[in-house]
């Protein structure tokens, strides 16, 4: 158990370690970052001082040591346009944006698990049907064009929720409902196959051979088994919900970490979109190290690997 | 293409083999093709986009640019003075809404088959090295996979286009190379399992060299992997290009992409309802044909998952 808890880890540093690679890399990307930044009238010597000052005439090896070794200590460098550490304008959003995730996993994991498990017990019937296509139909929906015609619906015709910020506690429901329904989208179609597959297990057959009830046959020995995979995909659906969220919270002007990093992009302030990108791959992957961890407490006989 | 692992398949799939005996390969798809509702409904789907793309401005009712600013917000069903029908309205500048979502089939289309193109090829590629070489390599290039797959792609995407700078060929080649991950990660767990069989031990033993091993016996035993994975890609794709435009970091206007017909659409919200609906359908429409394609193809390439996610 604790060689596992160790591996593990030692794999988490090591893909961060390659995160902050391809972050650094991918801002160099576009050549000389400070020409990017630097205003037209500046002269060669105004440049080269600035270019000085952030350190961008250092060796890219040295640069890039230099910026992980601040990064650990959570020192991103001053955002360029706000005049404050990157690190801070972060932390404010993350509030928002962890509210939004949480918000809209709840939604989604309400309505996927019960209409999931229905359409796995009645197979083939109309009801699968139904439940089947609107879930094809969530998953190739666009999520922020489902954001709009929410708003369209309950904001400008029926006037009933705020289409813009985060100022009162109505705001969340049209972005979260968004949102939750992509993921209950998908997360219904792996509850569905899931169950199909546990439905079919002998245990299953001999729970209701021997005269069990039905309700707890299904909550008691099929759902609890078949969460194993449940769980795997809400982990991997999170990446989808995070990337989402960028998008979506763009469309609703929700303050959170999305869109402080479309603004700081458009804007080509560096330090901030680095910060932003290193924590939605850091709560990616410790997300993901927390399911490997609730595996072992949903599966005894998971252990090692 | 015929391969060993195909046949396998088949073997345990009698029913299907003895309904369709010894018949070319397209001849054979197409009679499992008419079996499955979902399989029709993906290919009609599909076709009628691929042909949108490619006659679109023989079949568009109106130039797709063309301005009428005394037609400016008009609602579907508009006629005009001079009995023009505007089927889904027009925009802010004029414009007929579903000419417009005709000229943009054509990014997605292009956009969602050239990037999967270039991420498939990079992937598989990749995969099969990474796997048949295994040992401290294969740990290293796997490594690395994860760690571009621990920022979730639309944001990488995102990131990459806002300093490169975007455009239609450069959002295409950035959605391609930052695409490749999953194809490598999903083929190298094939060839694992691929290079152990005994048809590949055969192949050595009859002293093939390792190169010719890896693409003649195991490259065609992998590859369906990846072809059902890209259909699942195209519409991930087609998705995350309209995205872009959408936040105005991918194609850029004149170009006619339903993102940025959205993008529009949302500055007109309070009025002009249209503008954003109909573009959305489009794209919803594109996605759905081709994800009941991919399903389609998953079952009828890979027998033993049918039923599963």
């Amino acid at each position: 158990m604790r060689g596992f808890f160790i591996s593990r880890l030692i794999q988490l540093v090591v893909t961060m370690f390659i995160v902050s690679v391809v972050v650094f890399f991918i801002l160099r990307l576009s050549g000389d970052p400070i020409l990017v930044v630097a205003p037209d009238f500046f002269s060669e010597e105004q440049i080269n001082q600035m270019r000085k000052f952030w350190g961008f005439d250092r060796p890219l090896g040295e640069q890039y040591l230099t910026f992980v070794s601040k990064a650990i200590t959570g020192d991103f460098g001053k955002s360029y346009l706000a005049k404050r550490p990157a690190m801070e304008l972060v932390f404010e959003r993350l509030g928002y944006s962890w509210m939004l995730a949480a918000a809209s996993a709840a939604i989604g994991l309400t309505v996927a698990v019960p209409l999931g498990i229905l359409s796995a017990l009645r197979r083939n019937s109309f009801v699968d049907l139904v439940i089947t296509s609107l879930s094809s139909l969530g998953t190739a929906m666009p999520s922020f064009w489902l954001g709009l015609m929410l708003i369209i619906i309950f904001s400008v015709h029926l006037r009933m929720l705020p289409a813009f910020g985060a100022l009162e506690p109505k705001a969340i429901i049209l972005p979260s409902a968004t949102l939750g329904v992509g993921m209950a989208a998908r997360l219904s179609r792996m509850t569905r196959s899931a169950m199909l597959e546990v439905l079919n297990q002998d245990y299953v057959r001999t729970a209701k051979s021997k005269g069990l009830q039905e309700k707890i046959v299904i909550l008691r020995h099929a759902l609890r088994n078949a969460l194993i995979p449940i769980v795997t995909v809400f982990g991997l659906q999170l990446g989808w919900l995070l990337g989402g969220s960028v998008v979506v919270e763009s469309v609703f002007s929700w303050p959170g970490l999305g869109r402080l990093m479309i603004d700081s992009i458009s804007v080509r302030d560096n330090t901030v979109v680095q910060a932003g990108l290193l924590f939605f791959a850091l709560s990616f992957i410790l997300i993901n190290y927390a399911i490997d961890v609730i595996y072992i407490i949903l599966d005894p006989r998971i252990k090692f690997q | 293409m015929i391969t060993d692992a195909q046949n396998s398949h088949q073997s345990e799939t009698g029913a299907i083999a003895d309904m369709v005996p010894r018949r070319s390969l397209p001849r054979r798809l197409l009679a499992i093709l008419l079996k499955s509702p979902v399989g029709v409904a993906g290919s009609i789907i599909v076709s009628v986009i691929v042909l949108l793309a490619f006659f679109g401005p023989v079949i568009s009712p109106h130039d797709p640019s063309g301005r009428n600013i005394r037609a400016r917000f008009e609602p579907p069903g508009f006629v005009d003075n001079n009995g023009n029908l505007y089927r889904l309205g027009t925009d802010q500048l004029g414009r007929d809404v579903f000419s417009r979502i005709i000229a943009g089939s054509r990014v997605s289309v292009l956009v969602g088959v050239i990037s999967v193109l270039i991420a498939g090829t990079l992937g598989v590629i990749y995969g099969l090295i990474s796997g048949f070489v295994g040992g401290f390599i294969d740990s290293v290039m796997m490594r690395i996979v994860d760690g571009l797959l621990a920022i979730p792609f639309i944001i990488l995407v995102i990131a990459i286009s806002g300093v490169v700078g975007a455009g239609l060929s450069t959002l295409i080649l950035i959605l391609g190379f930052t695409g490749w991950t999953t194809y490598a990660r999903v083929i190298r767990g094939e060839v694992l399992k691929v290079r152990e069989m005994e048809y590949v031990i055969a192949a050595y033993a009859l002293g093939q060299s390792r190169l010719k091993v890896m693409f003649l016996h195991i490259l065609p035993n992998v590859v369906h992997s990846a072809i059902v994975l890209a259909a699942v890609q195209v519409g991930v794709t087609i998705l995350a290009e309209s995205s872009l435009s959408f936040l105005g970091l991918g194609v850029k206007p004149p170009t006619v992409t339903w993102g940025l017909m959205l993008s529009d659409g949302r500055q007109y919200i309070n009025s002009a309802w249209w503008m954003t609906a109909y573009p959305g359908i489009a794209i919803t429409i594109t996605v759905l044909g081709v994800v009941f394609l991919g399903d389609w193809l998953r079952d009828f390439l890979d027998p033993n998952v049918r039923g599963r996610a």
